[in-house]
């Protein structure tokens, strides 16, 4: 292990990863239930992920395989910056494989392939409160967890339906965890709300600027709000990976040239890699055209 | 004769500071009856609605509301949750300002469905549906369902705020200057609808009001109040066209007769 | 048809004028009569004696300060001046009605409307109410509008089918006929007689003479107070 000199391990000091392992455990505990920790300044601005490196700092052990994704990818500025973070910091293994890691941390996506009992995967979250849009006051959301009076949550949905006449929450669309609280699932797609359902690894969310934690215990309900008559339903771009092919995975959209050429690929990098390597080919492929 | 109140509050004395706004005040209400809180401004009326309402605690007293079961409940001793249970679905609170009660970013159906989702209701149809008819018994022409308030005159801004607070079927209801603020014909619109929906319904109603003719043509009952005392109560008629008390002559004296 | 249905006992009445400086107008003392089923009595006597007040202390509408008002409300005697509110309602609704001089309606509701919603929730409300106004000749043309606008003789007239129509065991009169024509005069005192054969009874302050020998069984003389100098 080579870390840096005069850092501790994981770059935080031990005072502060047990407050925040505490406040953890108490996330877990009450699931969708928002914790306050003292969130302390990290060597990056708030809203680069701040809440999800304190999370992953206070959980990650030397023998932690580190993966970090942003949008899906591991090839982004902060994916990278992260991941050589704590490969400095802590030392630990890093990867961009989904299957090898034991702590992921992601911005906006959940990997596609289905995650494991011996994962954990860290949210980074700018919001925590999910009525934050519709009701002003703190100290009235806070009211509105405790009382479990979520009502206002469903005017929005009414609202949405009425004027576009379906439920126009793309990302971060509001869940209910355990049946009881009311969560924020990060902006991550409304298509990766279904995988949070009774995932298998421990989800843990980190609000640095906002000063939150929460968590979902592994195979918790997580329900995405709906009508009885308008159900939740998961969309994607109505194509196949341009570079592999596969049709059930969240695509990106690239635009290729300046005549309006695009491309459909996978946000989740990995899990694109992993299907090329396994012989599948998008019906496009540009890139691979052109590398031969 | 003996039927059993629905609210019964005794007792009530609250004091800020060396102010008394209420002092050792009783009130009685009956299911489907409406009662008026008159006197003018600083005597203490909004306060008795507040505190009869759960919104303000007495320093002395007590106010007790039968529930649906038939129980008594101290309207300041029963758990939050369950006070702000009761605001949601068995009593309704109407503002004199309806910006107060009404969500101006949400649309008019919107607005009369938050209640029933409040109270569980998860068919996007059914809400709308109640939506439309409540505004329909207010009279709002239905088109407007998908409208902001903002786009409301007063008039119907105040009888959206009726249509929001009905809509779950309260058997009480309070009412604070219901038609204050609003024009003179608009005023005459909004009190008939209010007598008559309430008839129909069979809501209990606290009014506070310090308009006597509003009293007149809606409370069943009525309470004068002076610096926190209720120095006359009685049937409306009797107090209005037999005043006793020097205070009550004096506010029945000074109503310009049209 | 002999059952007492009202009887009056030792009433007084005093008003405290406040504003004046607390002058004190002692206007009924010692009012006492009573009415059977059946029987019609008009107060009698000149202007100010407290004919008026009199009759509005029968409906509970002013407050007395002495002395009993009982009333046969469901089979038993209800005396008003120690009623509560409630029970005053009560005795209202079923037993008690009352004619004034004066229409005080709620704006927008028709006429017919209000005639009907004195019926007591009876289902052929309206078409009840639609006869009496048509026996009272007021043209069905009036009888969807708000009654604010229409003449004095025509408000009096909806007042008095609002009056009737209930049929309370108990009628109270305040000059019935005061702004009609002969016409209607008649009318009014067909549908006081009618009452009386069904045995209503009945208290009411005529001032036409006429009418008061037309329907009054007897009088009871209201005295002017003697200020007790």
């Amino acid at each position: 292990m080579s870390t840096m000199e005069g850092y501790n391990f994981a770059y935080l000091d031990e005072q502060t990863k047990r407050m925040i392992r505490r406040a953890l455990l108490k996330a877990v505990a009450i699931p969708g239930h928002q914790i306050p920790f003292g969130s302390r300044e990290m060597p990056l601005p708030y809203g680069w992920g701040t809440g999800g490196i304190q999370v992953t700092a206070a959980v990650l052990g030397p023998q932690d395989v580190l993966k970090v994704i942003d949008q899906g990818a591991d090839d982004t500025t902060n994916a990278v910056s992260i991941r050589r973070f704590f490969a400095r910091t802590a030392g630990v293994a890093t990867t961009t494989d989904t299957e090898a890691a034991s702590v992921i941390q992601t911005r906006h996506r959940i990997p596609e392939k289905p995650l494991r009992e011996d994962q954990i995967i860290v949210y980074q979250v700018p919001q925590p409160e999910p009525l934050s849009r519709l009701e002003p006051s703190r100290a009235e959301t806070r009211r509105m967890h405790a009382l479990a009076e979520y009502g206002l949550m469903h005017v929005k949905l009414y609202e949405d339906i009425t004027r576009f006449g379906h439920v126009a929450i793309s990302y971060d669309y509001p869940v209910m965890v355990n049946g009881r609280h009311l969560m924020a699932p990060s902006p991550i797609p409304a298509f990766d709300n279904p995988k949070m359902h009774h995932m298998a690894a421990l989800q843990l969310f980190g609000a640095g600027r906002e000063k939150r934690l929460y968590a979902i215990p592994p195979y918790t309900s997580v329900v995405s709000l709906d009508f009885d008559d308008h159900p939740f339903r998961t969309t994607r771009a109505p194509h196949a990976c341009g570079l592999c092919g596969a049709t059930d995975s969240y695509l990106d959209e690239v635009v290729t040239d300046d005549q309006g050429g695009r491309l459909y690929v996978c946000s989740d990098t990995d899990h694109c890699e992993t299907r090329r390597e396994a012989g599948h080919t998008g019906s496009e492929s540009p890139l691979q055209e052109a590398a031969q | 004769m003996s039927e059993p109140t629905l609210l019964s509050a005794s007792g009530l004395t609250l004091r800020f500071g060396a102010i008394p706004a209420l002092l050792d005040v009783d009130a009685d209400l009956w299911p489907g009856e409406i009662l008026a809180i008159v006197g003018e401004s600083g005597s203490g009326k909004t306060t008795l609605l507040n505190v009869l309402s759960g919104k303000m605690a007495p320093q002395s007293g007590q106010v007790m509301y039968r529930d649906p079961a038939g129980a008594m409940q101290d309207v300041h001793t029963m758990p939050a949750p369950a006070l702000r249970a009761l605001h949601r679905s068995d009593w309704g609170f109407v503002h004199q300002n309806p910006r107060e009660n009404l969500r101006m970013a949400v649309s008019a159906g919107g607005n009369v469905g938050e209640r029933l989702m409040a109270q569980g209701s998860r068919h996007y149809g059914h809400i709308r549906a109640a939506a439309i008819d409540w505004l329909e018994q207010v009279e709002i022409d239905a088109a407007r369902v998908d409208d902001l308030p903002r786009t409301f005159s007063g008039g119907m801004l105040q009888r959206l705020q009726i249509a929001r607070t009905l809509v779950t079927h309260p058997r009480l209801v309070f009412m604070d200057e219901p038609t204050g603020g609003l024009d003179v014909s608009v005023q005459a619109r909004l009190l008939d609808l209010i007598r008559s929906l309430v008839r129909r319904l069979g809501i209990a109603v606290v009014l506070v009001t310090h308009d006597l003719a509003v009293a007149r043509l809606l409370a069943d009952r009525i309470m004068v109040m002076q610096r926190g005392e209720v120095v006359e109560a009685g049937l409306t008629d009797q107090v209005l066209d037999d005043p006793r008390h020097p205070y009550t002559q004096l506010l029945v004296s000074s109503v310009l007769q049209a | 048809m002999n059952t007492v249905m009202l009887r009056v006992e030792d009433l007084a009445k005093r008003f405290t004028l406040h504003l004046q400086g607390g002058v004190q107008l002692d206007v009924l003392n010692g009012a006492g009569f009573e009415v059977r089923a059946g029987e019609c009595i008009a107060l009698s006597g000149p202007s100010g004696a407290g004919k008026s007040t009199l009759l509005r202390a029968l409906y509970g509408n002013y407050r007395a300060d002495a002395g009993r008002i009982l009333v046969r409300h469901d089979g038993a005697m209800v005396d008003l001046v120690t009623a509560t509110p409630r029970q005053i309602v009560a005795v209202r609704r079923t037993t008690l009605g009352y004619v004034s001089q004066f229409l005080r309606v709620v704006p927008r509701v028709s006429a017919l409307d209000i005639v009907a919603d004195a019926a007591g929730g009876r289902a052929e409300a309206h078409t009840e109410a639609a006869a009496l106004l048509h026996r009272l000749n007021i043209p069905a043309s009036l009888h969807g509008l708000p009654p604010a606008t229409f003449s004095g003789g025509e408000q009096q007239r909806i007042n008095l089918a609002r009056g009737f129509i209930h049929g309370h065991p108990i009628l109270l009169l305040d000059e019935p006929t005061a702004s009609l024509d002969a016409a209607n005069r008649d009318v009014v005192i067909a549908m006081i007689r009618e009452a009386k054969s069904r045995g209503t009874a009945i208290v009411g302050i005529f001032h036409d003479a006429a009418v008061r020998d037309a329907v009054a069984d007897r009088l009871y003389q209201v005295a002017p107070y003697q200020q007790a100098a």
